[in-house]
């Protein structure tokens, strides 16, 4: 029997089987930030270890820092003694740290791309669940929590279950107006939150093969939010095309023949998947979200549906969610209106992400009512921004450009949404009081955010390009 | 890690689905460099309400609930993997949570502090959460060394699944940490093939 793109790098990996139990994995890349690090070190101080291996291990501050005048000292006490502890954290054991200021910092699942350090067939681990977005190169990459941060700190492996395997192939293409945002989206919708559950996810077909690699990322990145151990596409010539020349890309001879062994990297015609589901790129309409978990989403010109229609069997908390949201079931969304605009995290912070708001933005102005925050997923993508002249296009349209991190996608630092604000975010969590307590999250693509930003109300993109 | 063997307790019956740990415990509330006293804020804003009132029908402020078990929805602990969510739940003073199902990356979060998730069927949550709204004080008892959790007062029992190893780790007291460190060895041995191992 032929071997999934996910058996092959598993494989690559395993340093020891325990029958019965666990396998013990090795990790070739392992990305920490300031939030779900500290502990992991002084777990290790406390029993006297070491790093393993410091170069495998690259860091930056992201999730907790403010998004305007990163060359001051943080305000907020608990936030810098937080990122000063990385920092000592990152000195003490000879870790390298894209920290504020550095042109690489940013959200972690932005930079590991774009530097060229998230390369085909490796396994990567961060303490974030969103390190699924590195899958979109052929990794197997997972989120895993501070303990489990701890152990790749010391050893370098962690101790994991082998997942179920499943294939979502989408075939034909996406329509004007959508985006793999809603692509996602709509595949959430109809599995629901827990449906992947267990399982490692292979996106394939003809509108995955279509996407830019930015639009993959997009795509793995919000697999854990139906549950999903991870996703992964395999690697090809858009692949290779994105990381050419890249900073810590393979250069030379060396890229060659890494190509060679990348291009090995795909799932073999006879594999069998413990779970397979085919969708088409023509049924998905740009998508909003009208409830508080990423699988309550709508085509954005739908009605929201009753309880009874309800999603994937979740009854008790639809009623909850609704009213959370001061929504009712049977209304259409189009024109509700909003006053908050989010664009940015590493769902949709990237330079794509930026180029398609300015695309819709340009010339135009933002509605009277809305605040509309704009926030590059790295310092290299706001400096690419600025190059390209979007931050002049944003700035006339309105929105203020701010500087990268998470910011509103978790509401750490400064940037939260008022209560009781309903907020049109391009980030990848609708779930209560995630954008600032009593905030109302919306979540769409930067197409859907940008044309509701224009109006000061839920718009349909396809309405305005 | 503390050890888990078998525990007896009342219950507290939170029948929300898709319970994320942004609810568990709040983004706001992660800027400590500690482990400890996450407990406080647990739920933070389904327990209080934005003026720092506490919300009585809540079942963990109802004085109707109390115990070291708690029996929660579908899906719990799904979101981001923020391994504050078990060090608030342990630090609270539950030692076992309830549910048909959880998310992947809190369960091994939870594996690894000595909080045991037991999954059971739709069908037995629906039983316990009838039961224990019927009667309040009823205690559960959880047995993991026969992978069994009952109802001894009322004759309702289910098995349920563990991984060998996770359950021998909590049995012991011992961490996946210790486990992997006997074999660095084989790790340094593995490296010299690796493709992607920098310097050794
Ligand atoms: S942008 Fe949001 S989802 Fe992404 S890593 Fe930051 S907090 Fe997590």
């Amino acid at each position: 029997m032929g071997k999934t793109l996910f058996d092959k790098v598993w494989e690559q990996h395993v340093v020891r089987e325990i029958t019965n139990g666990p396998t013990v994995l090795y990790i070739d890349r392992h990305f920490i930030h300031e939030v779900t690090s500290p502990q992991a070190f002084t777990g290790l101080k406390e029993r006297g270890f070491q790093v393993f291996r410091p170069k495998q291990t690259i860091a930056t501050a992201d999730h907790n820092v403010p998004t305007y005048d990163q060359h001051l000292p943080i305000k907020n006490a608990l936030s810098r003694k937080q990122v000063n502890a990385l920092t000592e954290n990152c000195k003490a054991y000879g870790i390298e740290l894209y920290g504020l200021g550095h042109p690489y910092q940013g959200i972690v699942h932005v930079i590991g791309p774009e530097l060229g350090i998230t390369q085909p067939g490796m396994t990567i681990v961060c303490g974030d669940s969103h390190t699924s977005t590195h899958g979109a190169f052929g990794t197997i990459a997972f989120g895993i929590g501070t303990s489990e941060v701890q152990h790749v700190l010391a050893t370098q492996t962690l101790l994991q279950c082998k997942p179920k395997t499943m294939r979502i192939n989408v075939e034909g293409s996406l329509q004007n107006g959508v985006t793999a945002k809603d692509l996602i989206l709509y595949i959430i919708s109809k599995i629901g939150m827990g449906g992947a559950t267990g399982y490692f996810v292979e996106y394939s077909g003809q509108a995955i093969r279509n996407l830019s690699m930015e639009s993959r990322m997009t795509v793995c990145n919000m697999s854990i939010e139906m549950g999903a151990r991870g996703g992964m596409i395999a690697p090809d010539m858009v692949t290779f095309e994105y990381m050419k020349n890249r900073e810590f890309a393979p250069g030379g001879k060396a890229w060659e023949e890494m190509k060679t062994y990348w291009e090995t990297l795909r799932t073999d015609a006879d594999a069998v998947f413990d779970r397979e589901l085919t969708f088409y790129g023509e049924d998905v309409a740009p998508m909003i979200t009208f409830g508080t978990n990423p699988g309550m989403g709508i085509g954005v010109d739908e009605t929201v549906p009753s309880r009874e229609h309800g999603l994937n069997g979740e009854t008790y908390s639809f009623d909850k969610s609704l009213s959370y949201m001061h929504i009712d079931a049977g209304t259409p969304l189009l024109g509700k209106k909003v006053n908050y605009v989010f664009i940015g995290s590493c769902t949709n912070g990237r330079i794509e992400d930026l180029r398609q708001v300015a695309q819709v933005v340009k010339g135009r102005k933002k509605a009277s009512n809305i605040t509309a925050l704009v926030v590059p997923g790295s310092r290299q993508v706001e400096a690419l921004a600025r190059k390209e002249g979007i931050d002049k296009i944003l700035e006339a349209a309105g929105f203020e450009l701010r500087q990268p991190g998470c910011s509103a996608c978790l509401a750490m630092n400064e940037d939260k949404i008022p209560k009781g604000e309903y907020c049109v975010s391009t980030s990848n969590r609708n779930f209560e009081g995630r954008q600032g307590p009593g905030s109302r999250t919306m979540l769409a693509s930067p197409l859907t955010a940008a044309a509701t930003a224009i109006k000061g109300y839920i718009a349909d993109v396809r309405d305005i390009i | 890690m503390k050890k888990f063997d078998t525990l007896i307790s009342t219950v507290v019956p939170l029948a929300e689905e898709n319970i994320d740990t942004d609810q568990i415990i709040p983004a706001r509330f992660l800027k400590a460099t500690t482990r400890e006293g996450f407990g406080e804020n647990l739920f933070r804003d389904w327990r209080f309400d934005d003026k720092g009132n506490m919300i009585e029908n809540f079942p963990l402020n109802d004085n109707t609930y109390a115990g070291k078990i708690l029996l929660a929805g579908k899906n719990f602990g799904c979101g981001s993997s923020r391994e504050h969510a078990a060090w608030a739940l342990f630090d609270y003073g539950y030692r076992v949570v309830v549910s048909s199902h959880f998310a992947d990356i809190f369960k091994s979060n939870a594996l690894n502090n000595g909080l045991l998730p037991v999954q059971v069927s739709e069908a037995f949550s629906e039983t316990l959460f009838s039961s224990i709204e019927a009667s309040p004080g009823m205690e559960i008892e959880v047995d993991l060394k026969a992978q069994l959790i009952k109802a001894p007062g009322m004759s309702i029992s289910e098995s349920f699944e563990i991984n060998p190893f996770k359950k021998h780790c909590l049995l012991t007291g011992k961490d996946d940490f210790e486990f992997l460190l006997d074999h660095l060895d084989t790790i340094r041995e593995f490296e010299k093939t690796s493709i992607y191992t920098l310097e050794t």
